[in-house]
């Protein structure tokens, strides 16, 4: 009987269920799309952040920066009067400074003890980021006549010397970015997110040792090889192996990796680190693990997630992060309990339109119970058929996008980078030269801020979020039946009857 | 069958309060054919409401058998409708998204009668109103006499120990009331079960036992009986 009443009440008000059913269909799709849109932008960022930190990095740990940490600003490169070599009326200066990342603080490698002991703790490793800036400059040499300061003076002798002859000035800067990282097999780090191309990745063998491995799209552009030989804070290291990283983004956590002990001594940071990379023992635990450490090592060190660590990304894939985590979160939530609301109103409204019929039915001996159930029924299966038309919208929808193939850029402020560039100039009145020629600082310091990457967003349908969607399908229903349910079960079948009478 | 003593029922309607019933005492045996008449608010429905465990009295008893109706609780009242009593509503009252059978088969749904034995009791009973050919057709396809025959084929079909009736051919023709009414007074007859009608109608009045009417909520005169 249940059945057959259902079903009937079902097609006869066709229209009722069909509002409520797509005003459900709309708020469930809706969900589906944002949630599933989350998962796609989540994933997308952890991809732009495992090119930073390699495979497996729940939580990282570094040492907020203060104004004493700061390194006073930019590089500087000091010259004496009498500093460089000159020849032919030009003197060339060159300088190398292996440095600690700007805005990067060290501190005690004692800490990756201290946090691999850490409850929740799977493992964790420390690395060492440097750069290495070569500076390089050509001047004319005093005396070679590079005219009077302050403009060239007509009649006097033309400037000669420098590197245009005509006294003019040149600066270079070649600038890559070192990371030191430990060489004896830890199971995390950046290059866990990169395969070897050529020659060997780094062991054991090779702690302390004066032995590099290049970023294959560094090695391209600086033509390095393996067997070849690259300077890294003025020491010349041997070039074992190339390694490309396997990120989706193809972005790779630096340009050159050496053993940190190396990178340690090199730049007078013996004992030190830059970032311990943390791997959890559960991915269900990563916050308690956060505040574990964050409670061992004190205030004084940042510990940040991977859901930390996505606000850093930023690009397209910013901006639809946001999109999905505050404007579709609340239009979700929006969309939903209009559509709860209308099942509610057209329940309840269904069954003040039916007084006569529930009275009737309790008239004939109808319990309470068989009523209620009769019309929590009804608006549980308007609430189910939403929801499979709701799930399967979405799913379209899902599918459109994921053939589309949408791209987005991201851009992570951490990403290895390599600064090349300089600036030059000729002598007041020289021809064509001047400020940016060959590429300016501007240019060189803007390629340093980010690395922009392309990720193709994928959006991922899991069994959860299609759980999700049947469950609040029937949620709805619920809610809606038991409005209803309640306003059938209050009605007393005497005065049911009279209303009609 | 029913014993009502000093049976009173009050009603609140704002701050007044409507005295429907006052100290009413009836009898009615096993078996009888009762008209119920009176002015419109003079109390026949509420008489017939009681009657039917719809609603308790303010005061007094009201005994269907051995059972005081007043005590009885609102699934035991709900039971006792279910097994014991059945109704035919001057509207009619069937679900208009169920077909005849399906409307029929309501009245045995709480009573758990299974799906097989439920189907064959609904089309014999309305087989034995004449509507043996219309078991698919829905509320709206039928006419006023047809839809009345259901709802009567509703009432019986759980074989009630009363059928309660209320103005059952006010919204019928002359004819298709003289016909309702012969159908009633045929299951009666037949079945012996207690019939309690109200009506405005005097030929459907005088075609019961005994009539009884009610003005201002309390019966009047002496009972008439047919002779």
């Amino acid at each position: 009987m249940f059945g057959t009443y259902l079903r009937r009440e079902l097609v006869n008000r066709r229209r009722q269920t069909l509002i409520v059913a797509i005003g459900m269909a709309l708020a469930i799709a809706l969900v589906l799309v944002v949630n599933s849109v989350a998962g796609g932008v989540k994933a997308a960022q952890a991809v732009a952040l495992q090119s930073v930190y390699g495979v497996g990095t729940d939580i990282t740990v570094t040492k907020a920066t203060t104004a004493a940490d700061t390194n006073g600003g930019g590089q500087r490169f000091q010259f004496g009067s009498g500093s460089g070599n000159a020849t032919g009326g030009t003197r060339t200066f060159t300088r190398n400074r292996l440095t600690v990342e700007r805005g990067v603080t060290t501190f005690a490698s004692t800490a990756v003890s201290t946090v691999a002991k850490t409850s929740g703790v799977k493992a964790a490793t420390g690395v060492l980021s440097l750069n290495d800036t070569d500076f390089t400059g050509q001047i004319p040499q005093a005396g070679s006549g590079s005219g009077s300061r302050g403009g060239f003076t007509p009649g006097a002798t033309r400037p000669t010397g420098g590197p245009d002859g005509q006294g003019g000035s040149a600066f270079g800067v070649d600038s890559f970015t070192v990371l030191g990282y430990d060489v004896t097999g830890a199971a995390i780090g950046p290059l866990t997110a990169a395969t070897l191309t050529s020659g060997r990745a780094l062991t054991a063998a090779d702690s302390g040792k004066d032995v590099a491995v290049l970023d294959s799209d560094y090695a391209t552009s600086a033509k390095k090889k393996v067997g070849g030989t690259i300077s890294v804070g003025g020491t010349t290291f041997t070039v074992v192996g190339v390694v490309k990283s396997t990120s989706a983004t193809g972005a790779s956590g630096s340009n050159v990796y050496i053993p940190l002990a190396t990178a340690q001594k090199l730049a007078t940071q013996t004992g030190k680190v830059s970032s311990v990379y943390v791997e959890a023992a559960s991915a269900n635990d990563i916050g308690g693990v956060k505040t574990a450490l964050q409670k061992t090592l004190g205030s004084a060190m940042t510990v940040n997630t991977e859901a930390d660590l996505a606000s850093s990304v930023t690009g397209s894939l910013g901006t639809a992060s946001s999109l999905a985590n505050s404007l579709g979160l609340w239009l979700s939530i929006l969309v939903l309990a209009a559509a709860f609301l209308l099942a509610v109103l057209f329940t309840v409204s269904g069954v003040t339109r039916r007084t006569r019929e529930f009275g009737t039915l309790k008239a004939i001996g109808w319990s309470n119970r068989r009523i209620v159930g009769q019309v929590a029924g009804e608006s549980i299966v308007q609430g189910v058929l939403g929801g499979v038309i709701g799930l399967a919208v979405g799913l379209v929808a899902i599918l459109v996008v994921n053939i589309v193939h949408p791209t987005l850029t991201a851009g992570t402020a951490t990403v290895g980078r390599t600064l090349a560039g300089g600036f030059g100039g000729g002598a007041p009145g020289a021809a064509p030269g001047g400020f940016g020629e060959g590429g300016g600082f501007g240019r060189a310091a803007a390629a340093a801020t980010t690395t922009a990457a392309q990720i193709a967003l994928t959006l991922p349908v899991t069994a959860w979020v299609v759980l999700l969607a049947v469950g609040l399908a029937v949620l709805g229903g619920v809610i809606a039946g038991a409005f209803g349910g309640w306003r059938a079960a209050r009605l007393r079948p005497a005065e049911a009857l009279r209303s009609v009478a | 069958m029913y014993t009502l003593t000093d049976v009173s029922k009050t009603y609140r309607q704002g701050a007044r309060t409507v005295e429907a019933l006052s100290d009413v005492h009836l009898s009615i045996a096993d078996g009888e054919f009762i008209a119920v008449q009176g002015q419109t608010g003079g109390g026949k429905s509420t008489l017939l409401q009681l009657l039917g465990a719809l609603d308790k009295p303010s005061r007094g008893t009201v005994l269907l058998g051995d059972e005081d109706l007043g005590r009885l609780g609102s699934t035991e009242l709900g039971d006792v409708r279910a097994r014991r009593i059945g109704f035919v509503f001057q509207s009619f009252n069937l679900i208009p998204t169920l077909t005849a059978q399906e409307n029929v088969e309501t009245a045995l749904a709480p009573l758990g009668v299974p799906a097989t034995t439920r189907r064959e009791r609904a089309r014999a009973a309305l087989e034995s109103v004449g509507l043996g050919d219309r078991t698919g057709h829905l509320p709206s396809e039928l006419s006023g006499g047809q839809q009345q025959r259901v709802a009567i084929a509703r009432a019986l079909v759980k074989e009630p120990d009363v059928l309660l009736a209320d103005e059952p051919t006010g919204a019928l023709d002359e004819d298709t009331r003289g016909e309702i009414i012969g159908l009633l007074e045929g299951v009666w007859r037949d079945r012996g079960l207690t019939l309690i009608v109200v009506t405005h109608d005097s030929w459907v009045a005088h075609r019961a036992e005994r009539r009884v009417h009610l003005k201002q909520g309390r019966i009047t005169g002496k009972a008439a009986t047919r002779v």
